[in-house]
């Protein structure tokens, strides 16, 4: 055994087989999307590569993300990945507290420079000092930055990490701010949703794991892997919109044929994410499956697109109804009488300059 | 006694274009409001046997590249054109347009007869209503081929995906890009209105000019 014992190592030792690590490997290797061959290279990397240091922060969040993620279909993710290998520090699961906790994150920090994860689960305040989330008397806002400064990566969790989420949605009192509006100098993954899927947690991990580098990202720096497709591109219900069949209310018969929830406000339209395809709770189930429109809750504000059963949201500053269309037939309204009072208008006032004209072009055609 | 004379204003291309861009707008409009609101069809038919949604769609993409491509040829034609066309005539760059703006608002608004109009082709305040009209078009063109991005592998649409992450997401350009179609309508509803307006009160053959060309002048002796 290595000195510092690899992946594969630990999981010997935790008891599982040979089988089971390969079954693993090629079970995340598909989520991640990486071609088949590159099973090789992530059986490999798993055999290979000692721990990856981990810490994992908790700010303005709800721990969804954690709880997603302790409760991935694969028992290993939780087990090795998260609570025997990687985890130096979080406040959710560690054994230690206070003194001892900070004490072991600092000694990560020191001793792992630059080689360290940082993986951030909710938003960093901003307001009044970032008064608003304290840890160890510390604002986030300062434990952010000192961890940033000698993390290899970090992985932003879920919306709040990612984009904000509910604590940024308007007016967000505590300027609510996501990690990589504050850290700008190091590669950032984020992985939003609320809660993200525990597979697209576990799939980026094993990534940076097995690859030692960035997944693909897009432009709002997220995996390729798992958002670069709308949910509406992989909803089972997508013939039902090409057909224009769609549920008009949650009561109706349409409801219950399972059409699409398009005009129920379903965002799957406009989310990026992998519900449709790995679903939730060991892929029972997801949203839409179960009748719900999509929230659209991995995409930014969210929560300030609503309401969420309705297709076209309040536009801003005309109250909660109030849609695109409404102001746009009002304008047009009032447009169309404004044309009718110019029109009328215009004829009284200008009939005698009309009729003179005329007569003119009477006289000068030469009638 | 006045002396009019026959000026040839608008070329071909403009009014192909001209009429191009009100088929594919006037089809934009009505398949994208549909898109945003669709009909309640209320049929029992499975899901296999119809597909009127995706082809409403389908309308309003198809109509989006003749839209986009028109746009580009019109910029050309700004360029390439006579003057009445040329790029310069949609900028109020001289005092002069200036000027002839505040005699237009005197004839729209306050109904005044000024002195008489002295553009041949756009006056001053139709090219730079024009010119902000050319601005929604560009704004619809990238949102729209932004949103269209993710459903194309064509190297095309990709180019305008950065206006996803620049707005927030696809839910806010969707949004805006609603918006924005009112903004037609009630251009049309304006544009329309004023053309016979000035046809009526200025007598030029404004109306006909956009069919063959023409529009007249008086003579300057
Ligand atoms: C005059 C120009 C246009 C108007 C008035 C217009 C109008 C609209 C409207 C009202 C919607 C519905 C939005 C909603 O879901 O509520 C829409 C959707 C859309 N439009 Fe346009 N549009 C125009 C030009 C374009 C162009 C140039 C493109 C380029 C490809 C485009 C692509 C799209 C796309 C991709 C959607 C979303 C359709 C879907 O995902 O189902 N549009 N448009
Ligand atoms: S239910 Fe939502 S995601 Fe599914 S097809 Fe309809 S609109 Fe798209």
């Amino acid at each position: 055994m290595s000195e510092v014992p690899t992946i594969y190592e630990h999981m010997r030792m935790k008891g599982y087989s040979r089988r089971d690590f390969l079954k693993f490997c090629a079970w995340i290797t598909a989520f991640m999307g990486v071609e088949a061959s590159g099973l090789g290279k992530v059986v490999r990397a798993m055999e290979t590569k000692p721990r990856l240091p981990v810490v994992w922060f908790h700010f303005q969040e709800c721990t969804c993300c954690s709880e997603s993620f302790i409760r991935s279909s694969h028992p290993i993710v939780a087990d090795i990945i998260l609570d025997k290998i990687s985890l130096d520090y979080t406040e959710t699961l560690q054994a230690a507290a206070g003194f001892q906790a900070e004490e072991a994150l600092h000694q990560t920090m020191k001793k792992y420079k630059g080689q360290y994860l940082m993986l951030v689960e909710g938003s960093v305040p901003l307001g009044e000092d970032g008064v608003f989330c304290c840890i160890g008397g510390r604002t986030a806002l300062d434990i952010v930055k000192e961890a940033a400064a000698g993390a290899k990566a970090i992985i932003a969790w879920g919306s709040c990490a990612s984009n904000g989420c509910i604590q940024a949605a308007r007016p967000n009192p505590t300027q609510a701010t996501p990690v990589h509006k504050i850290i700008t100098d190091k590669p950032i993954i984020n992985v939003p949703g609320c809660p993200p899927i525990a597979e697209v947690m576990a799939g980026t991990i094993v990534h940076l794991l097995a690859f030692d580098r960035i997944p693909q990202l897009d432009g709002l720096g997220r995996p390729k892997a798992f958002y670069s497709r709308r949910v509406h591109d992989t909803c089972y219900r997508r013939p039902n919109y090409d057909a224009g069949l769609f549920v008009e209310s949650f009561d109706d018969e349409n409801a219950r044929r399972g059409y699409c929830l398009y005009k129920m406000g379903c965002r799957g339209p406009v989310t990026y994410n992998s519900c449709g395809v790995i679903k939730w709770n060991n892929g029972v189930s997801y949203p839409i499956q179960s009748g719900h429109p999509c929230i659209g809750c991995s995409e930014e504000s969210f929560w300030d697109n609503g309401p969420f059963y309705q297709h076209l949201a309040s536009f801003p500053g005309f109250g909660i109804e109030t849609t695109a269309d409404d102001i746009g037939l009002a304008v047009g309204a009032v447009t169309v009488a404004g044309i009718a009072a110019h029109a009328i208008t215009t004829n009284i006032k200008r009939k005698n300059l009309i009729n003179q004209e005329i007569a003119e072009s009477k006289k000068e055609g030469g009638e | 006694m006045k002396k009019i004379k026959r000026v040839y204003v608008w070329e071909i291309p403009v009014r192909f274009y001209h009429w191009l861009n009100f088929l594919s707008v006037t089809t934009l409009a009505v398949t994208g409001y549909l898109i945003g609101s669709p009909l309640a069809i209320q049929n029992s038919a499975e899901a296999s046997f119809s597909y009127w949604f995706g082809t409403l769609r389908f309308v309003h993409f198809v109509a989006a590249f003749v839209f986009f491509f028109n746009f580009l040829f019109r910029i050309y034609w700004g360029f390439a054109g006579n003057k009445y066309a040329n790029w310069k005539s949609f900028i109020p760059l001289s005092s002069k347009a200036w000027k002839e703006m505040l005699e237009v608002l005197k004839l729209d608004i306050f109904l005044r007869k000024g002195k008489p109009l002295r553009s041949t082709g756009h006056n001053a305040l139709a090219g730079l209503t024009y010119f902000i009209t050319f601005l929604a078009f560009l704004f619809q063109s990238v949102t729209g081929f932004g949103m269209y991005s993710a459903m194309s592998n064509s190297f095309f649409p990709k180019l305008f995906a950065w206006i996803v992450p620049l707005m927030g997401g696809d839910f806010a350009v969707r949004q805006w890009h609603h918006a924005m179609m009112w903004v037609f309508v009630i251009f049309a509803i304006v544009h329309v209105y004023l053309v016979f307006y000035h046809d009526y009160v200025e007598g030029r053959g404004i109306i006909s000019s956009m069919g063959g060309g023409w529009k007249f002048v008086e003579k300057k002796d």
